[in-house]
C-alpha cells in the first residue's frame, strides 16, 4: 500500500496536466500567427470552459526590414508578437508553455489577464527540453499583454519579440456606453514591436553567430532607449503591399493593438475609432470617435471602426517618425463605392486664380 | 500633339542653325569619350509623357508619343561610378556623399539631383565638353526596351478609390531588386543599344521637372511646373525631390522606392542646345 503511494506519487508530476478538477467542458483551440485570430464566438450561451491552448518557444533569426537586416528573435509560436489567445470572461485557460531542447534560454510566461504568481511567471520557467502547464482563471474582461519575463533577462526578451495578447470577452459580448451590443466582422491584431539592433562601426547593421552573441550589443542599444526598427507584426512592411490588410465599406473590424514595452499612439489616416477602448479593458466604457488612442507600454487596447469609405488607409503609430522612418505602419485595402457625401474632389490641383482685389489682401477683409 | 509640333520645330530650327554654329562650339567628343560615352542615332519612339495629367478634373494617364530627338544622343554607357565621382568631391566641386562598400568601380549612388548636377558641371569644366543629366525622354529613347510603361487603364473617373487601389496594387507588385548595393558595371546587362546596367538596381535622375498638364478641351495645357522634383528613371518611373538622396517609401505611400540614386550623363550637342532654347522660348510664349 505504502510502495503504491509512492509510485503514485512520482508518476504524480506527468499527471498534473491533466488537471480534472474542474469537471468543466474542455476544449482545445489552435492559435494562428497575427494579424489574424483564431475563429472565436463574440458572445457565448454556453457556460465557462477549459480552454486548451500551447505556445511553443522558438529562437531564431529573423529578417526585419527590405535591406534584409537581421536579428536574433525569441518568439511564442514563431510570430513576433506571438498569437492572441480568446477566451471569455469565466473560462479557465489551460496554458502548455513548451521550450524545445533546441533552444538555448529558459523562458516563461507572464499573462497580465492572470492573477497570481507573477502572472504565471513564477510557476512556469521552463529550461531547454522541458514544458509546464498553467491553468488561470480569466477574470476580467479586456485584452491583455502577455510576455517572457525571465529573472534579469526580461527587457531583452520582451523586445526580442517574446509577447502576445489575450483577448477575454465579456460572455455576453462587446457592447457600448449605454449597454447596446456591439459587432465585429473581422479582428485585425496589430503587435507593435519595439527593436534594438546593433551596429558596426561603418552604422551597418551588425550580424551574430548566435541569440547569446547578440546578447551584451544589444543591450547596450536597448539602454539608450531610442529603437532601430519600430515595426508591426515583427518586421518593416509586414502590413504594407502584397501583405496590405483587407475590408470593405460596412464592414466593422476590431483593431487589438498591443505594445508589450514602449507606448504607442496608433491613429487610422482618413479613418477613426468609433468606440475604443484605449486602456483596453471591457468594463470601461468605450469611448467614442476618437483620432488617435494611447496605448501605454505594457498594455492592448481595442478599436472598433466601421469602414465606410473606399481606398487605401494607413493605420501608423503617429508618432509619424516611427511610422516613416521606423516602420510602424500598415495599410487597409477597402473595397466598395465611393461617398460623395463624406468627401468628393471639388477642384483637383491647379493653378490659383487670379486673387480679386477685395479678398487678396487679407487685412482687407477685417477692415 | 503639342509637344510633337515642338519638337519638329526644334529639328527643323536645328537644321538650319546648326552650320552657323559648328564651328563655334568645341570639337565634337568621340563616340566612346572618357566617360565611355555611346553616339545612338534617333529614330522615333514611343515616349510615355511624365508627369501629372487630368481630363475634366480627373487624373488620367499621360499620352503616348512618338517622338525622335533632334539631334544624334551622346550617353555614358554606364553610370557615373563612386571613383569618378570621389575625383569631383576630391577637388571640392561635389558633395562627399556616403559610401558604404570600399569599391571604386561600382555605380556611386547616395546622391541628389543636386550632387549629380555639380558633378555634370565639374566634368565639363575638366573635359571642355558640356555633359548634363538627360531629360526623362532622352532617358526612355536610351533605355529602349529596358523602359517600362506602367500606364493603367482607365478606372471608373467618378470613384477615385478605384483607381487609387489599382495603383497600390501595381506598385505593390513591384519586385525588389535582389542586390540592394551597387555592383560593378554591366552586371544587369547591356541593353540593346549598347549601354550598361539600365533598370538595374540604381535608379537615375533625369533633368525633366515635374509638370502636371490638363487635356481638356483636346488641346495640352500645362498648369504647374516643379523644378524642385525631378524625374527618376529606373526599374519604374518616379518623382523624386531634388535634394533627396536616399529614398524610401513609408506612412501613406506605398511600393518599392527605387534602391539606390545615381545617374549617367549625356553630352549636349550643338544642335540640342538650340533645341532646348527653342523649347524654352515656346514654353514662354505658352505662358504669356
Amino acid at each position: 500500500m505504502g510502495a503504491a503511494l509512492a509510485a503514485l506519487m512520482m508518476t504524480a508530476p506527468a499527471l498534473a496536466g491533466a488537471a480534472d478538477d474542474l469537471k468543466l467542458p474542455r476544449e482545445h483551440v489552435d492559435l494562428v500567427a497575427p494579424p489574424f485570430v483564431h475563429p472565436h464566438e463574440q458572445a457565448t450561451k454556453a457556460g465557462p470552459k477549459i480552454i486548451e491552448f500551447k505556445l511553443t518557444v522558438q529562437e531564431k533569426e529573423v529578417v526585419i526590414d527590405d535591406a534584409g537586416t537581421k536579428m536574433w528573435a525569441m518568439t511564442y509560436n514563431g510570430s513576433m508578437p506571438g498569437p492572441m489567445m480568446v477566451v471569455h470572461e469565466g473560462d479557465y485557460v489551460e496554458l502548455t508553455l513548451v521550450n524545445p531542447e533546441t533552444n538555448t534560454m529558459p523562458h516563461n510566461i507572464d499573462l497580465h489577464a492572470a492573477t497570481g504568481g507573477l502572472g504565471g511567471g513564477a510557476l512556469t520557467k521552463v529550461n531547454p527540453g522541458e514544458q509546464a502547464v498553467l491553468r488561470w482563471k480569466a477574470t476580467r474582461p479586456g485584452v491583455f499583454i502577455y510576455h517572457c519575463a525571465p529573472e534579469g533577462m526580461i527587457p531583452w526578451h520582451v523586445v526580442s519579440g517574446m509577447h502576445g495578447t489575450v483577448m477575454v470577452l465579456p460572455r455576453d459580448g462587446l457592447k457600448d456606453g449605454a449597454g447596446k451590443p456591439l459587432h465585429y466582422d473581422k479582428v485585425f491584431y496589430i503587435g507593435e514591436n519595439d527593436l534594438y539592433v546593433p551596429k558596426d562601426e561603418n552604422g551597418k547593421y551588425k550580424t551574430y553567430e548566435s541569440l547569446g552573441e547578440s546578447y551584451a550589443d544589444t543591450t547596450e542599444v536597448m539602454r539608450k532607449l531610442i529603437p532601430t526598427h519600430e515595426v508591426f507584426e515583427g518586421r518593416v512592411g509586414a502590413l504594407t503591399g502584397k501583405n496590405a490588410l483587407t475590408a470593405k465599406v460596412g464592414e466593422t473590424v476590431l483593431i487589438v493593438h498591443s505594445e508589450a514595452n514602449r507606448d504607442t499612439r496608433p491613429h487610422l489616416i482618413g479613418g477613426h475609432g468609433d468606440h475604443v477602448w484605449e486602456t483596453g479593458k471591457f468594463n470601461n466604457p468605450p469611448e467614442r470617435d476618437l483620432e488617435t488612442w494611447f496605448v501605454r507600454g505594457g498594455s492592448a487596447g481595442a478599436a472598433l471602426y466601421t469602414f465606410r469609405e473606399p481606398g487605401v488607409y494607413a493605420y501608423v503609430n503617429h508618432n509619424l517618425i516611427e511610422a516613416v522612418e521606423l516602420g510602424a505602419t500598415a495599410h487597409i485595402k477597402v473595397e466598395g463605392k465611393w461617398n460623395e457625401d463624406l468627401m468628393k474632389q471639388i477642384s483637383p490641383p491647379g493653378p490659383i486664380p487670379p486673387a480679386k482685389i477685395s479678398t487678396a489682401d487679407p487685412m482687407a477683409v477685417t477692415r | 500633339m503639342l509637344l510633337l509640333m515642338k519638337v519638329k520645330t526644334a529639328m527643323l530650327a536645328g537644321t538650319l542653325a546648326a552650320p552657323v554654329l559648328a564651328a563655334a562650339l568645341a570639337p565634337s567628343p568621340p563616340s566612346h569619350g572618357p566617360d565611355g560615352t555611346i553616339r545612338l542615332a534617333s529614330p522615333s519612339f514611343t515616349y510615355r509623357a511624365a508627369g501629372d495629367f487630368s481630363r475634366g478634373g480627373r487624373p488620367v494617364e499621360g499620352p503616348l508619343r512618338e517622338l525622335s530627338l533632334p539631334a544624334d544622343l551622346l550617353v555614358m554607357k554606364r553610370q557615373v561610378t563612386v571613383a569618378e565621382y570621389g575625383r569631383c568631391a576630391d577637388e571640392g566641386a561635389c558633395p562627399r556623399v556616403t559610401v558604404l562598400s570600399g569599391a571604386k568601380d561600382v555605380p556611386v549612388v547616395g546622391v541628389s539631383w543636386h550632387d549629380a548636377s555639380a558633378y555634370a558641371a565639374w566634368i565639363s569644366r575638366k573635359t571642355g565638353v558640356t555633359y548634363r543629366l538627360p531629360t526623362d525622354e532622352e532617358w526612355t529613347f536610351a533605355a529602349a526596351e529596358k523602359a517600362r510603361d506602367e500606364a493603367l487603364p482607365l478606372i471608373d473617373p467618378a470613384d477615385p478609390a478605384q483607381a487609387w487601389i489599382a495603383r497600390y496594387e501595381a506598385e505593390s507588385s513591384r519586385e525588389r531588386p535582389l542586390a540592394t548595393t551597387p555592383q560593378p558595371g554591366g552586371t544587369f546587362g547591356t541593353n540593346s543599344k549598347g549601354l550598361d546596367d539600365l533598370a538595374g538596381n540604381v535608379w537615375e535622375w533625369t533633368d525633366s521637372c515635374f509638370v502636371r498638364t490638363s487635356l481638356d478641351e483636346e488641346k495640352e495645357t500645362v498648369t504647374n511646373v516643379n523644378c524642385g522634383v525631378r524625374v527618376v528613371e529606373g526599374a519604374h518611373r518616379t518623382y523624386m525631390t531634388d535634394f533627396i538622396r536616399d529614398p524610401k517609401s513609408g506612412g501613406c505611400a506605398q511600393g518599392v522606392p527605387p534602391t539606390n540614386l545615381g545617374f549617367r550623363l549625356v553630352v549636349e550637342s550643338s544642335r540640342s542646345v538650340i533645341a532646348r532654347t527653342v523649347r524654352s522660348v515656346a514654353k514662354l510664349l505658352r505662358h504669356t
